[in-house]
């Protein structure tokens, strides 16, 4: 294996201190993700997933970015096309899988869809703190600040990680907890994602300026643009972000310009979209374009990118299998756990590691 | 034994829990400096600081969101509204995120959101508002509602000692017209029980919140009918206590249900359905609803006392009820 060419020293990049293992791992989620899923299309399509199947086709790499540029305890709160950050955090594509048909095993056992749940190790905990958003977006925001402000209340602080859509921040819970984060000056990253359309809604229906990272400039923090599809420069920007609020500078917001390239969930033939427009983000896809810099800067030869595609594939593949054999839920179960003198469930979520941890 | 008014004892419930668990904590709108609106959170800034007294934005969705993720962590947050009215502006995220959770994933979320409710005091539309009905719809909330000091704080110590999220409606009429001698001890009254403020075997009032008053004036006043007339304090509105409503009907037959709340999908809607469905067989006269106008809350005293229920009108609904 050739060593990988250093940047020289004059511009400092968080990115260039990752290892070649994790220059790799990185390549790994962001192939997982895409290969779960794949495996959810085939699956949707053969009608085994209940309701929608909503795809950050083309997004990947800023989800898996912007999770990997946390501390491993650091908090992370996803929507629904982050299925990148929930799987660099840990959580099995079993359980992604169990979710999305609604079965017993399923970390909410069939109670709720796709990426909402949650896992919350105790204070002293290393493991990761993630918290499942609800379908009114914006919400996750002052929830992820009040995640950081009960971490720091308790002695255990954990920077707080969450994604936003264009549409989202024109929600008033948006506003609220960005104000929130700023004036207690939490240590909470928001990544904003610029992916073009909030459903049919293009960006300049949702905002009259040019750029979604301008939304900060009302609570006075710092922010940022980086191309959303740039693996490395979206890592960079939430590493110096997470890094400055863990070291007491208060909240940032990221922004990424990316591309949704499915509609707003399978269902949606995204007539709105413009040909070329897909056409010319097709050309940018995060992964092609992480794996041309791989290889470009020596990390990996083709072969061995190859061998961690196979891998993920097959990990999806196995783990689709292992959920959709297990049971729907009872339905004798259906009106237990609504408060905490029937507590009846536990949250349970087991995590794992990467095969490049 | 230390004499408390409603308000004190509130303060005193989150003084006692605040010394007791360095888990709870407060915020909300001029909580800090100035002490609340009200003052419920007067002097609990310079005993445990601004960490855990903390002065937010104007932001009723950030504040209940916050205190939601500190509470995910193990924090018990007590928010509080300035007005309950205003608990409209964050009405999505009480109820789909705080009161779903346990139910979707199976955390709770222990966090008391209390404010002042109620009219009487010339409030007007937007500060004297009863909105227990739209949450008392919400599965996985619980709904209290003190009538007198001793329960204030009794309940509000339990409601931040449980562990699912508890709306905490203080009758801002009550604050300072009632005062009481509080046990020393560290009592807490069971959120899910009601209590019998007066027994009586002719017809059952059942109420809560400053209306227990006004029932408790208007069974002195029938005692000149010579009617006995007995009056259930619900003290939680969600879960009912379904046991105590239907006991005293089973004593005395009739049934009045009061409430300040407008009458048209207000609580006593499903409290009188409980008597229709499980106590048919007591009754000797249809359930009867006393409630407020379908009417936002007027701001002129005429018409506001024209507005709400009051003992004047408590004795003729109750004298129409037994004359049935």
């Amino acid at each position: 294996m050739a060593p990988r060419t250093t940047a020289s020293a004059a511009v400092e990049r968080p990115f260039d201190a990752l290892s070649r293992n994790q220059l790799l791992e990185l390549f790994y989620y962001a192939r997982l993700t895409r290969d779960v899923e794949e495996r959810l299309a085939i699956l949707y399509r053969q009608n085994k997933v209940v309701g929608g199947l909503y795809r950050s086709l083309g997004q990947e790499g800023e989800s898996v970015a912007a999770a990997y540029a946390l501390a491993r305890r650091d908090a992370v709160a996803p929507l629904i096309r982050n299925l990148g950050a929930i799987l660099t955090r840990g959580v099995r594509p079993r359980d992604l899988f169990a979710q999305y048909m609604a079965k017993a095993s399923s970390p909410t056992r069939g109670r709720d869809l796709n990426t909402h749940f949650s896992h919350i190790p105790p204070p002293d905990s290393d493991e990761p703190v993630i918290i499942g958003p609800i379908s009114m977006l914006g919400d996750l925001v002052p929830v992820i600040a009040g995640v950081t402000l009960g971490a720091r209340m308790q002695r255990h602080p954990r920077v707080g990680l969450t994604f936003v859509g264009d549409g989202a921040t024109s929600t008033g819970s948006f506003h609220e907890g960005m104000n929130l984060a700023a004036v207690l000056k939490l240590p909470v990253v928001v990544v904003a994602e610029d992916n073009k359309f909030a459903y049919s809604t293009p960006v300049p229906m949702q905002m009259a300026i040019d750029r979604i990272d301008r939304r900060a400039e009302a609570y006075g923090i710092p922010h940022e643009m980086v191309d959303g599809n740039d693996m490395p420069a979206v890592y960079d920007a939430v590493k110096r972000a997470a890094d400055r609020a863990r070291a007491g500078g208060g909240p940032s917001l990221v922004g990424v310009d990316t591309m949704r390239m499915r509609g707003h969930a399978e269902h949606d033939d995204m007539r709105y979209v413009p040909r070329e427009l897909l056409e010319q983000w097709k050309a940018r896809d995060p992964i092609d374009r992480y794996r041309r810099w791989l290889l470009d800067h020596d990390v990996a030869r083709e072969h061995e990118i190859d061998d961690i595609a196979k891998m993920t594939a097959r990990h999806a593949a196995e783990e689709a299998q292992l959920a959709g054999e297990s049971p729907l839920p009872d339905p004798a179960k259906a009106a237990r756990g609504v408060c905490a003198e029937d507590a009846w469930m536990e949250p349970r979520l087991e995590l794992v590691k990467s095969p490049f941890a | 034994m230390a004499t408390l008014t409603y308000l004190e004892a509130i303060r005193s419930a989150m003084a006692e829990e605040m010394a007791r668990d360095e888990r709870v904590f407060v915020l909300g709108e001029d909580v800090g400096a100035y002490g609340g609106a009200f003052k419920a959170t007067e002097g609990l800034l310079g005993r445990f600081g601004a960490e855990r007294v903390i002065d937010t934005p104007i932001s009723e969705t950030a504040i209940i969101g916050a205190a939601v993720g500190a509470a995910y962590l193990g924090m018990r947050p007590i928010a509080e509204m300035q007005f309950i009215d205003f608990i409209a502006c964050c009405f999505n995220i009480v109820t789909n995120f705080a009161a779903k959770s346990r139910y979707r994933w199976g955390a709770g979320v222990p966090m008391v959101v209390r404010g002042p409710c109620g009219g009487g005091v010339g409030g007007g539309p937007f500060h004297s508002g009863n909105p227990e009905a739209y949450f008392a719809h919400t599965a996985g909330l619980k709904i209290v509602e003190p009538a007198t000091p001793h329960d204030a704080k009794g309940l509000l110590k339990a409601a931040i000692r449980d562990d699912d999220p508890v709306l905490f409606l203080e009758h801002k009429y009550l604050y300072r017209r009632l005062k009481e001698d509080l046990p020393e001890d560290d009592y807490i009254v069971p959120i899910g029980k009601a209590i019998v403020r007066r027994e009586g075997s002719d017809a059952s009032v059942v109420t809560f919140g400053a209306m227990v008053h006004v029932a408790l004036e208007a069974a002195t006043r029938l005692e000149e009918d010579g009617l006995d007339i007995e009056v259930l304090d619900l003290r939680t509105l969600a879960p009912l206590d379904r046991r105590a409503i239907l006991e005293s009907v089973a004593r005395t037959s009739r049934a009045l249900v009061l409430h300040e709340a407008s009458r048209t999908g207000g609580i006593g809607g499903e409290i009188a359905a409980c008597i229709a469905e499980e106590g048919f067989e007591y009754l000797d006269a249809p359930v009867t609803r006393l409630a407020s106008l379908d009417t936002p809350v007027p701001y002129s005293p005429p018409l506001e006392r024209a507005f709400m229920p009051d003992a004047d009108k408590v004795v003729d609904a109750i004298r129409r009820l037994v004359r049935y």
